[in-house]
Formats: structure tokens, C-alpha cells, sequence
């Protein structure tokens, strides 16, 4: 099973299981605005980016699928799975609210992803790394596009500055999931396959930190962060409802093609 | 100020070597962000290794009307093709 340490199980096969739920998950999320957003501009925009997620999702989800052996590809994990089996951050399952919460979180997603990919590229296992490598130049753009949008809406005018500041204030207690470590990521950090994700802390937090200062936001204090997403504990109530909306085409028609 | 995004003319560079084409318009607030605009919506297909964007207002263009007075002249100026030349094999593709 994809998601929770399980004896006998490639780690390499959660780790995967989570990247590629993450990337899914976004990238469903980020195309629910295809035709709605705000300009033609961002509209493309947030399409290709989409797109960029759902590709490297299938590349996660069918090396989680290999690894796993139980013969599920990327199109099995990612449409016939409950909510309860999804192990993507809570953060990108959020709905997707106005422009501001969307870009927000984005940046907040971005920031992070461009560490990690960073790290996993140096993986000891060659398809992690080559899969990290193949996204990170994709993720080194949604992190530029992403970040300076934020920048450019929290220093902007009132109307956005407070918007984005309301969005700040929701999406930041689903920040400390992205470094919260579990026997698997120890497992993995201790074989060089994957970087302890508590050692992405430091640069990441400082790189958001950079952007909310040049965008003139401030987070909030928070004193338990929002988690389960990863680890399997919990999800929002929001997961179920966009995977219904996503799966139900082969829920209906089981392996329907075309 | 005008609430609208200012309009962009947008050149795209499809291979080291060739020149920059005109391949379009959009709209940003900036010129940074309407590179990053014109990458997203005239090069997802692989059209492009370089983009320069310029604002539309800092085009300046020849006035339709004018097109007799400019274009008409050169129309029975064949001699001004070089086509009434032997081109020497050494010479290869032009």
C-alpha cells in the first residue's frame, strides 16, 4: 500500500506515493480554474502549471506503483483510491477560494517543492532523481510566476494587499506539515534516497519569509499546525469531494479509454 | 491610472539564429510578468528559446492611409531585385 510505513514495504514507494498524491492533488485543484480565472494570462497560466503537476504526478504515482508490486499504475492509484489512502499535504487539498488563496498557495507549495526537488536529485535511487530533475526545472518557474504574483498582490493595492493577507492567515497552519518527519523519512534520509524533511526547515521558511516581507504580509503566530495529509492520519472534509468530482468518470465506467 | 493591464507586443526566437518574429499581444502590469505571460500563452509548444516583449504604446507604425505614397512607388521597381544577376556556383545557397 501506497502511504504509511509499513514493514516490508520499499520506502521508496511512499515517498513517491506522497510526492505524486501532492502533485495530483494541486494540479486537479489549480485546473478547477481552467476558463474562470481572473485574465486570459493567468488562465494559460495556471493551466500549464496544472498540467506540469499532473505529469509529474504520473511519473510519481507509476514508480510508487512499481514499487509497491501490487500491479497498480499511476491511472489505478490515482482513480481508484479512497480519500482515506491519499497521502498529499493538507495544504494543497484546500479549495481553491479566491485568485489570492490560490497563487498563496501556490507560493507556499513552490517554495517548498523547489528545496525538495533539489534535494531528491541527489537521490542514491536514479529514478527518484531523475524524476526530481525532470520536475524541478518546471517547479523553478511555478516558484518564480507564483512568488512574484504574491509579492505583486500583497504590495499592491489595498483591496489586494488585504486579500492577500486574509489568504496568508488561512493557508499558513498547513506550513509546518511540509517538515514533519516520520519513521519512513528517517528510513529514507538515512539511505540517501531523500532528504529529512525537517532539514528543509531553515531554507525554506527563509525563502518564505523573503517573499512576505517584499510583499509586505505577515504570518500569523500559530500554535499547532494543521497535519495528517502525509502521514495518513486525517484529511479535510474537502479531499473527498474534488476526488469524487475527479474519479467519478472511472468509478462509473470502470476502465473506460479513449 | 486606468485599472486595465497595458498591452504588450510579444516576439518570440523559435531557433538560435533566426530573428525574433512578432507573434502576438497580451496584457500585464509589468514588463517582468508579461515575459512570464508570454512564455506561458506563445511557447507551450515548444516554440521558442528567446522572447522580447514591448509595450504597444512605444510602437510606432506607418498610418494605413499612407500606404500609397510609401509602399506604391516600389511596385514597378523590378530592378531593384537582385534577380537579374548569374549567381557563380561557389556562391552555393543564398
Amino acid at each position: 500500500m501506497v502511504g504509511g510505513p509499513i514493514a516490508g514495504v520499499d520506502p521508496v514507494a511512499i515517498l513517491a506515493g506522497r510526492m505524486g498524491d501532492t502533485a495530483l492533488v494541486l494540479g486537479h485543484r489549480i485546473s478547477e480554474w481552467c476558463g474562470l480565472a481572473p485574465a486570459l494570462e493567468e488562465d494559460i497560466a495556471l493551466a500549464n502549471t496544472a498540467l506540469d503537476l499532473i505529469g509529474q504526478a504520473k511519473l510519481w504515482l507509476d514508480l510508487a506503483g512499481a514499487r509497491e508490486g501490487l500491479g497498480r499504475d499511476a491511472d489505478g492509484l490515482a482513480y481508484l483510491r479512497d480519500a482515506w489512502d491519499f497521502r498529499n499535504l493538507l495544504l494543497v487539498e484546500r479549495p481553491n477560494g479566491d485568485f489570492g488563496d490560490t497563487i498563496l498557495r501556490q507560493a507556499l507549495f513552490d517554495g517548498w517543492h523547489v528545496q525538495l526537488l533539489a534535494g531528491l536529485r541527489d537521490s542514491r535511487d536514479e529514478q527518484v532523481a531523475a524524476i526530481a530533475a525532470k520536475a524541478s526545472k518546471e517547479a523553478a518557474y511555478h516558484w518564480q510566476r507564483s512568488r512574484e504574483t504574491v509579492i505583486a498582490l500583497g504590495d499592491g493595492t489595498e483591496e489586494s494587499h488585504a486579500r492577500m493577507q486574509a489568504a496568508l492567515v488561512r493557508a499558513w497552519p498547513f506550513v509546518g506539515e511540509m517538515f514533519e518527519s516520520d519513521e519512513t523519512d528517517a528510513a529514507l534520509s538515512s539511505a540517501g534516497i531523500a532528504p529529512a524533511p525537517a532539514t528543509l526547515s531553515t531554507s525554506v521558511m527563509g525563502a518564505f519569509e523573503e517573499m512576505l516581507a517584499e510583499a509586505t504580509l505577515r504570518a500569523p503566530e500559530v500554535s499547532r499546525w494543521q497535519t495528517g495529509g502525509r502521514s495518513g492520519r486525517m484529511h479535510t472534509e474537502h479531499l473527498g469531494h474534488m476526488l469524487s468530482t475527479m474519479q467519478w468518470l472511472q468509478r462509473a465506467y470502470p476502465g473506460c479509454d479513449w | 491610472m486606468s485599472d486595465e493591464w497595458p498591452l504588450w507586443e510579444v516576439f518570440v526566437r523559435g531557433r538560435h539564429g533566426l530573428s525574433h518574429r512578432h507573434v502576438g499581444s497580451l496584457h500585464a502590469p509589468d514588463a517582468e510578468t508579461a515575459i512570464r505571460n508570454g512564455r506561458d500563452v506563445y511557447t507551450r509548444r515548444n516554440e521558442g528559446v528567446s522572447i522580447w516583449v514591448v509595450e504597444a504604446r512605444h510602437i510606432s507604425a506607418t498610418a494605413p492611409g499612407d500606404k500609397g505614397p510609401l509602399f506604391e512607388p516600389s511596385e514597378d521597381k523590378v530592378y531593384r531585385h537582385p534577380s537579374f544577376y548569374d549567381i557563380p556556383d561557389d556562391v552555393g545557397q543564398m
